[in-house]
């Protein structure tokens, strides 16, 4: 009850004149992104979160939630109408819905990619309403040595489970730890990894990585892959559904909340796999099976729905912990620091009014982006017209302030070339981006917390080990490290009790 | 000698293309058809996509004129690589497609029509297509009679 009155204060905040401008200036920004190939909800919040210094708190998060919502609407428009994914999120909706835009029925595709998100994005949005307090119940519960190896299980996971190749998802998490540590020791008061320049003493700032390594690598990556074939986009009409449609689409939509939500939660969720598993149990389940491969409205009606609620879902560990799931809550986490308020539990205990708020904004940004989206997707879908010279030329010229205006030093427009051409290497050798945000933003708090764990128990390397919930976790890490290993070993004994 | 056009698909790049294929036959010369995209957006609607290209091939197969058909994506403008192909290519009438365009439209996003009129060195056919889209009330049809079906 107490959380019903406490989302309810939070709908009256939002519902001021200037927070609903500002939730539909985010939706806005968010869609667009989301239509854009390349650019996304992460690198969207990174360039803007230097311009919202000047708001309050709350408002800036009511951005950033709609950004976030809004990329993940507008990457299925791509999806359909082009076969580019806007996002990573969106690819598998490809699959099926640009085979429907071609066999004529865009619309539908649209209509159930847009209705199904609204109705996914809100039920996810009450689950999270309703399962973010007990797991902040149980996450104040938690000890240092807890909280370290969350954290190693989410390195860990973000890196093996994600991604074709672990290798190089530990290589980008390592240099993402070794940008996180530069700086002073809080504890002993060295300088690491400084080499004498004084302004790195307070570290590397996180919006000066999260801007180089997306927006600046992206662009440099673009002038290099400029020229490409136009594309031909499907000409739509205004989406619609018949009642066929809707009857084909229902269930898939509840599937696909139901996958996305607690993946989003996990940490290494995302919304690929999701997506990739509500795809695949449509697929299944369909009474048009023969029609899957040919454009069946139930493949864009789960995946779209799952990835939506996954969004919801990845904002639990995010608030409830302080743990990021995916880029965008990485960084928004980073942009929490940035206003002097500490992620984790007692989140919910300090700035109850904003936490409720930026719920209750997500309601509120679902419907208007079903509001924006439904009747304007051929507008969105203009948006790709757009020469990307003069896109990338805003993109950089919005990173270059927002490096520039988080200490007013020339030295971080330095680091952020530095840094851009970090996030080249990183598309050109083919490393995963995520872990290496993940591990700048979570390397000082791991090391935070593991040291504080160290420093409890007097040094002592049993003080790693607090109780059950850290050895559950330690199990976990170790389980996910060694599958393949293990794997390979029992595929091995049963190939071999064959041949004998 | 060959009859330069450039194509763009929609009415007025098939007008071009038909005034052409008539240049083409009054003159004994070969067509060649020139698409362009400077390829930098995801999505450029005057690129010719294969259906496009295929009405293209049709109509200039029954007309019976000896053609060929050039699409370009170097990062520049139609105009500079229609002028460059005219000089290059020794032609000898260079064939566009225009439409009404208002002022302010010209004056921020520029007319690629103005540029090949002042740029290339041969003559220049400019012929509006049959139906046109927008008329303005001061450059009405009354003072602007439409070309007659050749």
């Amino acid at each position: 009850m107490q959380n019903l009155h406490s989302l309810l204060d939070g709908f009256a905040h939002v519902a001021t004149p200037m927070n609903l401008l500002i939730a539909l200036l985010g939706v806005t920004i968010g869609t667009a992104v989301g239509v854009l190939p390349g650019i996304g909800p992460a690198m969207t919040v990174a360039l803007l979160l230097p311009v919202t210094y000047g708001m309050e708190p709350t408002q800036a998060f009511i951005m950033f939630a709609g950004i976030f919502y809004g990329g993940m609407y507008g990457g299925s428009t791509t999806s359909i109408l082009l076969n580019t994914p806007g996002e990573s999120s969106s690819v598998v909706t490809a699959i099926e819905g640009n085979k429907m835009a071609k066999a004529g029925r865009a619309a539908q595709a649209l209509a159930t990619a847009a209705i199904g998100s609204f109705v996914a994005g809100t039920i996810a949005t009450l689950l999270l309403v309703v399962i973010t307090p007990p797991v902040v119940r149980f996450a104040v519960s938690l000890g240092a040595p807890d909280y370290f190896a969350l954290m190693l299980l989410s390195f860990v996971a973000v890196t093996s489970v994600l991604g074709a190749s672990r290798i190089r998802g530990f290589a980008s998490l390592l240099i993402g730890l070794v940008i996180g540590v530069v700086g002073i020791d809080r504890v002993t008061g060295q300088q690491r990894l400084t080499f004498g320049v004084p302004q790195l003493a307070d570290g590397i700032d996180v919006v000066v990585v999260a801007v180089g390594i997306f927006a600046v690598g992206e662009a440099l990556w673009i002038a290099a892959h400029l020229r490409r074939r136009p594309a031909e986009v499907i000409p739509v009409g205004r989406p619609w559904m018949g009642r066929d449609d809707w009857r084909r689409s229902w269930k898939p939509w509840l599937r696909g909340t139901a996958y996305g939500f607690p993946f989003g939660a996990l940490p290494a969720g995302g919304a690929e796999i999701p997506t990739f598993l509500s795809y695949a149990t449509e697929k299944k389940l369909s009474k048009h099976r023969d029609e899957f491969g040919r454009g069946a409205i139930e493949g864009v009606a789960g995946p779209e729905a799952a990835n939506n609620a996954s969004a919801a879902g990845t904002l639990v560990p995010m608030l409830a912990i302080g743990l990021p799931t995916n880029a965008t809550a990485a960084v928004m986490l980073a942009a929490f620091e940035q206003y002097g308020i500490q992620p984790g539990p007692l989140l919910f205990e300090r700035e109850s009014g904003l936490v409720w708020t930026l719920i209750a904004s997500l309601f509120v940004g679902n419907l208007l982006l079903l509001v924006l989206n439904l009747p304007l997707a051929p507008a969105w879908a203009r948006l790709l017209r757009i020469p990307r010279p003069y896109l990338y030329a805003g993109i950089l010229f919005f990173a270059s302030m927002g490096a520039y205006a988080v200490n007013a030093q020339p030295f971080d427009l330095i680091l952020l070339l530095v840094l851009g051409l970090l996030g080249f290497g990183l598309r050109r050798f083919g490393l995963p981006i995520l872990p290496l945000i993940v591990g700048v933003i979570l390397a000082p708090r791991a090391e935070l917390q593991g040291r504080r764990a160290l420093q409890l128990s007097g040094g002592e390397w049993h003080g790693l080990l607090g109780g059950w919930v850290s050895g559950l976790i330690y199990t976990t890490v170790l389980v996910v490290l060694f599958w393949p290993l293990v794997r390979r070993f029992v595929l091995r004994r049963r190939a071999r009790m064959v041949t004998e | 000698m060959t009859v330069l056009v450039g194509y763009v698909p929609s009415p007025m790049g098939m007008a071009a293309l038909q005034a052409a294929i008539g240049q083409a036959r009054f003159r004994d010369e070969p067509v060649l058809v020139v698409n362009t995209s400077r390829g930098d957006a995801y999505v450029d609607p005057c690129f010719a996509q294969q259906p496009d290209l295929d009405a293209v091939t049709r109509e200039l197969t029954a007309s019976g004129v000896p053609f060929a058909i050039r699409q370009l994506m170097q990062g520049r403008d139609a105009a500079e690589e229609i002028a460059d192909l005219a000089d290059a290519q020794d032609v000898s009438l260079v064939v566009i497609g225009i439409r009404h365009r208002s002022p302010i439209g010209k004056l921020i996003l520029g007319s690629t029509a103005q540029e090949i009129l002042l740029r290339v060195s041969c003559p220049v056919l400019a012929v509006k297509a049959a139906t046109p889209r927008r008329i303005s009330r001061a450059t009405g049809p009354s003072r602007w009679p439409l070309p007659s079906e050749p």
